[in-house]
């Protein structure tokens, strides 16, 4: 297959004979309601509407996980003033899969003012998930006034320093990293010395075929500075995971989906279970927008991905609300 | 005479004591009201003006338009922070000394402005 000089298509750096392109293209249809699904290294997509076609066992993954993302809990302006209604539809969504994740990840931004309400109203809701194990990372607006310190009561009971922890799933190594601490005037998402130095070690002995999954709020790459939408050191990060065959790295934020490979590494980011934010540079600023109200469900959403032992690339899948 | 002389004295003494009073009660008065209040108001992720110059003395209040919310924090992080402002929450803080204050939102750190003071 020819590289193509475009950084969505990459070389076939599973050696399994996945078009890329074809998959990247099937992403683009998950939004409206495609399920992809990567299984022995063949690509095949099924509408959501007939998830009743699909074979028995098709995902044959070892496991899988959902992400949400910013729930904004708390939120009540005209671009959505139901948050909660939005965010029980999510689960409802995550407990019709055809498969049960194992868990959820919550990229941040779980409260919109970090108020003890806002945090009660999600964890309440979430009780009806069909996955009990949630996994969190915080947003910027999850550490308003207390320097997180809320937020690190509730969900951060085994993490370090800011709330950054790893733990292992059937030989996956998950790291949730925080990088919206200490932000300085002007500047990006920052990790900061002290989680750096803990990623390197965390991750330096591990074997390079270990399948990582980092999960950080604000996008560990570069998606448009002018917003915030970046981290200022996120690519001292990914250095250190230079020898890893499979990366994945799953952020929040940015309330749209978008997706980019760059060698060993898949970058995606998942919609927002409360409200949707314009296109880079579609807007003079990345606040709320506002759709009509029968558009709202079908550009939020959650994130499937399955894990399938053997294959390096994780199937992500997006689907909406609706 | 001598009485004419001391009641002139005294006319004048309370005439200067009435005006040093005079002068110092307007000077209370500067003081406890600024001359003019300024206002920064806050939306689609700007403070506006962006910089903002102003005597010392005068207090600036920072309204929040926008329908996110916003905070309103010294670069030092220590001068002056505002707690989290929701839409049509308000901050106000007064600038005593001349010198530049820059500033920033805590939560969206790209956003920047500065206050001139004087």
């Amino acid at each position: 297959m020819k590289p193509k000089d475009n950084d969505l298509l990459l070389h076939d750096h599973n050696q399994d004979g996945v078009d890329r392109r074809g998959f990247l293209k099937c992403m683009a249809w998950a939004g409206t309601g495609a399920l992809c699904v990567l299984s022995g290294g063949v690509l095949k997509s099924y509408s959501l509407s007939r998830l009743s076609d699909l074979p028995a066992g098709h995902a044959k993954s070892d496991f899988s996980f959902v992400q949400i993302s910013d729930s904004h809990m708390g939120f009540n302006k005209a671009a959505n003033p139901d948050v909660v209604g939005t965010l029980n539809t999510a689960v409802q969504k995550i407990n019709a899969l055809p498969v049960a994740p194992q868990f959820l990840l919550h990229t941040g931004d779980v409260s919109h003012l970090s108020k003890p309400e806002e945090f009660d109203a999600v964890d309440q809701i979430l009780k009806s998930c069909v996955a009990k194990d949630v996994h969190y990372v915080p947003g910027e607006h999850d550490f308003i006034g207390d320097d997180g310190k809320q937020f690190l009561d509730r969900y951060g009971k085994n993490a370090k320093g800011s709330g950054w922890y790893s733990f292992d799933q059937k030989g996956v190594h998950f790291v949730g990293l925080v990088n919206v601490m200490n932000l300085k005037a002007g500047g990006l998402g920052s990790l900061g010395n002290e989680q750096l130095e803990w990623l390197e070690a965390d991750v330096k002995h591990l074997s390079k075929s270990t399948p990582i999954v980092v999960f950080a709020h604000i996008p560990l790459w570069s998606v448009y500075p002018q917003w915030g939408w970046g981290t200022d050191d996120g690519a001292q990060a990914l250095s250190y995971m230079k020898k890893f065959g499979s990366v994945t790295v799953l952020n929040g934020h940015i309330h749209q989906t978008m997706q980019k490979v760059e060698g060993n590494i898949t970058f995606h980011t998942a919609a927002s279970t409360a409200f949707p934010q314009p296109h880079p540079g579609q807007a003079d600023s990345p606040g709320p927008m506002k759709v009509p109200a029968e558009q709202l469900r079908s550009i939020l959403g959650i994130t499937d991905v399955n894990f399938i032992r053997g294959k390096h690339a994780l199937g992500i899948v997006d689907s909406n609300l609706v | 005479m001598k009485g004419k002389l001391e009641l002139r004295i005294t006319v004048a003494a309370i005439a200067l004591f009435g005006l040093a009073v005079l002068g110092k009660v307007s000077t209370i008065h500067a003081q406890t009201a600024p001359s003019t209040g300024s206002e920064v108001k806050i939306d689609n992720f700007t403070f506006a003006p962006k910089d903002l110059t102003i005597a010392a003395g005068t207090m600036v209040r920072w309204i929040n338009r926008d329908d996110i919310p916003h905070t309103v924090v010294s670069d030092d992080k220590t001068t002056f922070k505002s707690k989290a402002l929701d839409t049509d929450d308000s901050f106000s803080y007064t600038f005593t000394k001349p010198g530049t204050y820059s500033y920033f939102c805590s939560i969206h750190p790209k956003m920047t402005a500065k206050v001139i003071v004087q």
